[in-house]
């Protein structure tokens, strides 16, 4: 008997159980929808941590205000404003692999232009921070040193601030007020899309950092005006990073005055590091999904093999009649063995299918770039087809066993 | 008058508990093409089981079996296939019908595993189902044939690959005396188309529309009746 024959038979049998077939598949649907969207998803998410560590900047290391104690209790990071201008200078003087060391002050400040207004982050820097992240001005000019040294009112502004209050038109030359204070736009930054805590970076205003700290900043800060959000490094050899870790915490420590085993007031930041470390734990959490996922593969093959040996005890009388009229053991073994493929390979189908569905709706969530993995559904279809053929021997080889005399008088 | 089969000696024992029953037991015939033979005896006297191993649904122990030239008994079990699909047609007591099939594809079922391609598959269906009466039924279900339908559309099965020899275990059995009596005239017209027939029956007045009787009882031939009216009747057709 022909292969075709044979399919046509099969699926003939299992569209007369429509419900019974659906039910029996949904353990390899269910198994090969988690592979799939599982190996999707973690796709996604090392290429969002590669893109994130690739418009960090390279070899940026961060130097973070540390906790605060209070009556005992000790507060949030950042609670202490310990790090100073003084601190980021002695940094870049001291240090030889630091090539720079950039200041930074910021805060969430209205912005007005025209009749337009927006909230954003208002940052205070120096033109060293947008050498240590990389950062390119593609409209209008960068800081010069006359600007940042005097306070000048300039600020730089990202591709969001450009879109929100000028209409994504070239904003250079216009005039932005953050709160009260009015600012002459000299800049627009290239794109760095999506930061590490999921927020646009292109979401962001610079100003000088003095402008900060002595019209805009400082004012509403009001415990000391020296004090910085945090300083960025720029290493100059990614080989020197660890040695520069623990460079700057002996700098800082003999600046701070901390003697013994006393704790640091600051915390030394590798964000790759940490952006690493978090693209490792995301696929580590896919390799366990995976894994679950296989014992739901193996699952559903048992359920197939299951029905598969009811539908042969139900066509016993059928198996026999055909015997009779002349089918081969071997034609018998077949349709059952297709039919146990078919339903394995119709279950991974359609678990492909709702598993990349998941993976695109859980990357449009998250914001991760789309990545369906072809050999993520190759191989979970061919394995899908392996398990459905393993566990449709058995039954095959029970129903070609039959004896027809027998066959025919089961009632 | 060409013989058609013969069986020498051939023998059948099941084990029934601590017990063996001699089935079949050394029984030895030669049926000519195209007879009508009736196969007749109580129940438990072997009957069935002879007509399984005449269609080779069952082996014999011993003796031998020579059907069109051929002998048979040792034959693989895909051999034995071959020749049931080419050379048998089998009617069962109950009407044995896929019920998620049409008449007509229930009739072509022995062409698909002989391999015939589709479109002459249902030619030949066709008129198979149109010699038992049943041309206008072919796209009904099992389930809306009435029993003599359902028996007919079984005996368009049994000749559609034209076989040499049609077995028939109790073919009316489960019918009533009116039904019974239109399928035993359709073996009579198949008779009358030349075809050999073996019918397996315990009631006599069924075996009586036979032109052999073979009696049987404990698995032995008690009485071959009618073989000498067999030549000249298929000679000199009523």
């Amino acid at each position: 008997m022909s292969p075709l024959e044979s399919m046509r038979i099969a699926t003939r049998a299992l569209g007369a159980n429509k419900l019974r077939s659906a039910l029996t598949v949904l353990g390899i649907i269910v198994g090969v929808a988690a592979v799939v969207c599982m190996v999707s998803v973690g796709a996604g998410a090392q290429a969002e941590v590669s893109e994130k560590i690739r418009t960090l900047g390279a070899n940026l290391l961060l130097v973070l205000p540390g906790a605060q104690n209070s009556n005992g209790a000790r507060l949030a990071s950042g609670t202490q404003p310990t790090l100073t201008e003084a601190d980021a200078a002695a940094i870049h003087r001291e240090l030889a692999d630091a090539q720079v060391a950039a200041p930074l002050l910021s805060r969430s400040m209205p912005l007005v232009a025209a009749n337009k207004n927006w909230v954003t982050l208002v940052a205070g820097i120096n033109t060293d921070y947008l050498v240590a992240r990389e950062w390119q001005v593609t409209n209008g000019r960068s800081f010069t040193n006359e600007e940042i040294a005097s306070g000048a009112k300039v600020a730089i502004v990202g591709l969001v601030i450009v879109e929100e209050l000028f209409d994504g038109r070239d904003g250079v030359g216009r005039t932005l007020r953050i709160g009260n204070v009015p600012f002459t736009v000299i800049g627009v930054l290239d794109k760095k899309g999506l930061g590490a805590a999921g927020r646009s970076q292109d979401d962001v205003v610079f100003i000088p950092l003095l402008t900060a700290k002595s019209r805009v900043l400082g004012a509403v800060r009001g415990t000391t005006r020296e004090a910085l959000d945090f300083i960025s490094i720029k290493v100059s050899d990614a080989t020197a990073m660890s040695k520069m870790q623990q460079e700057i915490e002996t700098l800082l420590r003999q600046r701070h005055r901390i003697r013994g085993d006393a704790p640091s007031d600051f915390r030394i930041e590798n964000p790759a590091d940490v952006l690493t470390a978090r693209g490792a734990a995301v696929r580590l959490l896919g390799i366990l999904l995976i894994s679950v996922a296989s014992v739901s593969l193996v699952v559903g093959g048992i359920s197939i093999m299951n029905i598969m040996l009811v539908s042969v005890t139900e066509r016993t009388r059928e198996i026999g009649l055909r015997m009779a009229v002349g089918a081969t053991r071997r034609d018998i073994q077949w349709q059952f063995l297709i039919e146990a493929l078919i339903l394995a390979l119709m279950g991974g189908l359609v678990g492909a299918v709702l598993g990349g569905a998941a993976a695109v709706a859980i990357a449009w969530g998250a914001g991760w770039p789309i990545l369906i993995s072809a050999w993520a559904v190759v191989l979970a279809c061919g394995f899908s087809g392996f398990v459905g053929i393993s566990f449709g021997v058995y039954p095959a080889h029970r129903a070609a066993r039959l004896d027809p005399i027998e066959a025919l008088r089961f009632a | 008058m060409s013989p058609l089969l013969q069986t020498i000696g051939i023998s059948k024992a099941y084990p029934s508990g601590a017990t063996i029953i001699q089935a079949v037991s050394n029984v030895s015939l030669l049926i000519n093409r195209g007879e009508f033979v009736a196969i007749r005896g109580r129940s438990g006297s072997g009957k069935s089981t002879l007509l399984n191993l005449l269609g080779l649904l069952e082996r014999p122990e011993s003796g031998e079996y020579v059907l069109e030239g051929q002998a048979v008994a040792e034959l693989s079990e895909d051999k034995r296939a071959a020749i049931r699909r080419q050379a048998i047609g089998f009617i069962f007591q109950l009407p044995v019908l896929l019920p998620r099939a049409t008449a007509l594809e229930n009739v072509e079922l022995p062409l698909i595993y002989a391999g015939i391609p589709r479109p002459q598959r249902h030619r030949i269906a066709k008129d198979a189902l149109d010699r038992v009466g049943l041309a206008d039924r072919g796209h009904h279900w099992p389930s809306q044939l009435s029993g003599g339908e359902q028996q007919r559309v079984v005996i368009a099965r049994a000749i559609v690959n034209d076989p040499a020899l049609i077995l028939a275990d109790e073919p009316t059995g489960a019918l009533d005396s009116r039904t019974s009596d239109e399928i035993l005239s359709l073996f009579e017209g198949l008779h009358l188309d030349g075809r050999t027939i073996i019918m397996v029956t315990h009631a006599t007045n069924v075996a009586d529309r036979a032109q052999r009787q073979i009696t049987l009882h404990d698995g032995r031939i008690l009485r071959d009746e009618g073989t000498s009216t067999q030549s000249s009747l298929t000679e000199s057709p009523q």
